[in-house]
């Protein structure tokens, strides 16, 4: 191995290790719930290897113990996921010259992977394709195996660790703070947590999502065409 | 109807919904020259917006008329930024945003 390749291993691991840790008790709670709807330790290790999405397969576990009908599962399934088209579109760029990883890459955004990656930077000193890919299966590998742990022992764990899923807000909140030190133009970021809140304030906790996204885009291709209207296009590109 | 063939179809149904979501965009816009430019621009400024959004999505259930008004959410949230700023380390701000944040929920609140 080289050392580009041991320095982006090494990269990798430091950036997914909260996501790893946080996947393996989130995986953990679904693993058990899994099980007390009475499915075994091959069908949670399937689901988190071929779903990967966390509140979708926590959902999921509802739609298999009630046999819920196909139709009702795929709009529920869409509705829980819609969020993720919005990810998908502002990672066009950064995927757009990934190599024969990339459907793997795409397959992988889920909320968490996703915070770690939308910068489009990667540490210095290391292979971007490569460091993009390791986080990406670090986080899968510990979902699955956070998954197949709780179904397998299917019992709560033996501490109390209510308030440890705290850590998933936190990680956002420390992605929202990293971007927010390192880039000038804090529109984007103001734009996204106040058409949110306000959304929450209209739609409720259940709905607010969906509005909030198309809120968003609207609201950020408006400021963009201020913008080009005072003639500040030029440097934007 | 709950038959294991018919759990296994709904597994299958589940990744629909989910990679289908995620893929979507790439079909759409196969390469630089079949996406438009606005698409381009919006996913530059996309990010941050997002991860603003998912901010709140996590404090969505958040009861800020009730005591104790979130504030043990408000408060690591405050802090983890905070460390965020100072150190520009995720992992201290997380760990210390979630220790905080349970150290809150289980002695002060």
């Amino acid at each position: 191995m080289n050392a580009t390749k041991k320095a982006t291993l090494r990269a990798a691991l430091k950036a997914a290790l909260p996501v790893m840790v946080g996947y393996l008790f989130l995986g953990f709670g679904f693993g058990v719930l899994l099980r007390e709807a009475g499915y075994g330790v091959l069908w949670a290790a399937v689901m988190s290897l071929v779903i990967y999405a966390g509140s979708g397969q926590y959902v999921g576990v509802g739609l298999l113990a009630t046999g819920a009908g196909f139709l009702s599962a795929l709009l529920t399934t869409v509705a829980v996921n819609a969020r993720h088209i919005f990810y998908s579109i502002s990672m066009l760029k950064t995927y757009q010259k990934a190599g024969k990883e990339k459907p793997y890459l795409i397959f992988a955004l889920t909320d968490e992977t996703y915070s770690l990656l939308c910068s489009g930077e990667t540490p210095p000193g290391t292979d971007p394709r490569l460091f993009r890919l390791l986080v990406s299966l670090f986080n899968h590998s510990f979902w699955i195996l956070g998954g197949m742990l709780g179904n397998f022992t299917g019992a709560v764990l033996p501490f109390d660790l209510s308030g440890f899923d705290f850590s998933m807000t936190a990680l956002f909140v420390a992605a929202f703070a990293s971007q927010w030190k390192h880039s000038r133009d804090h529109l984007p970021a103001l734009t996204g947590i106040g058409c949110s809140l306000l959304c929450l304030l209209i739609f409720g906790a259940e709905h607010f999502l969906i509005p909030a996204m198309l809120l968003i885009t609207a609201a950020l291709l408006a400021v963009q065409k201020l913008r080009d209207r005072k003639g500040g296009a030029a440097h934007e590109d | 109807m709950r038959t294991e063939l018919h759990s296994a179809l709904l597994i299958v149904v589940m990744v629909i919904g989910t990679a289908g979501m995620r893929f979507l965009p790439f079909l759409l816009f196969k390469d630089e020259a079949s996406t438009p430019r606005w698409i381009r621009r919006l996913s530059e400024a996309l990010p941050q917006a997002i991860i603003g959004m998912l901010v709140i999505y996590c404090l969505r259930t958040l009861k800020l008329t009730a005591a104790p008004f979130g504030a043990p959410a408000l408060i690591a949230c405050a802090a983890t930024a905070a460390l965020q700023f100072w150190r520009d380390n995720s992992i201290l701000s997380i760990v210390g945003g979630t220790a905080l944040y349970m150290i809150l929920t289980h002695f002060v609140f």
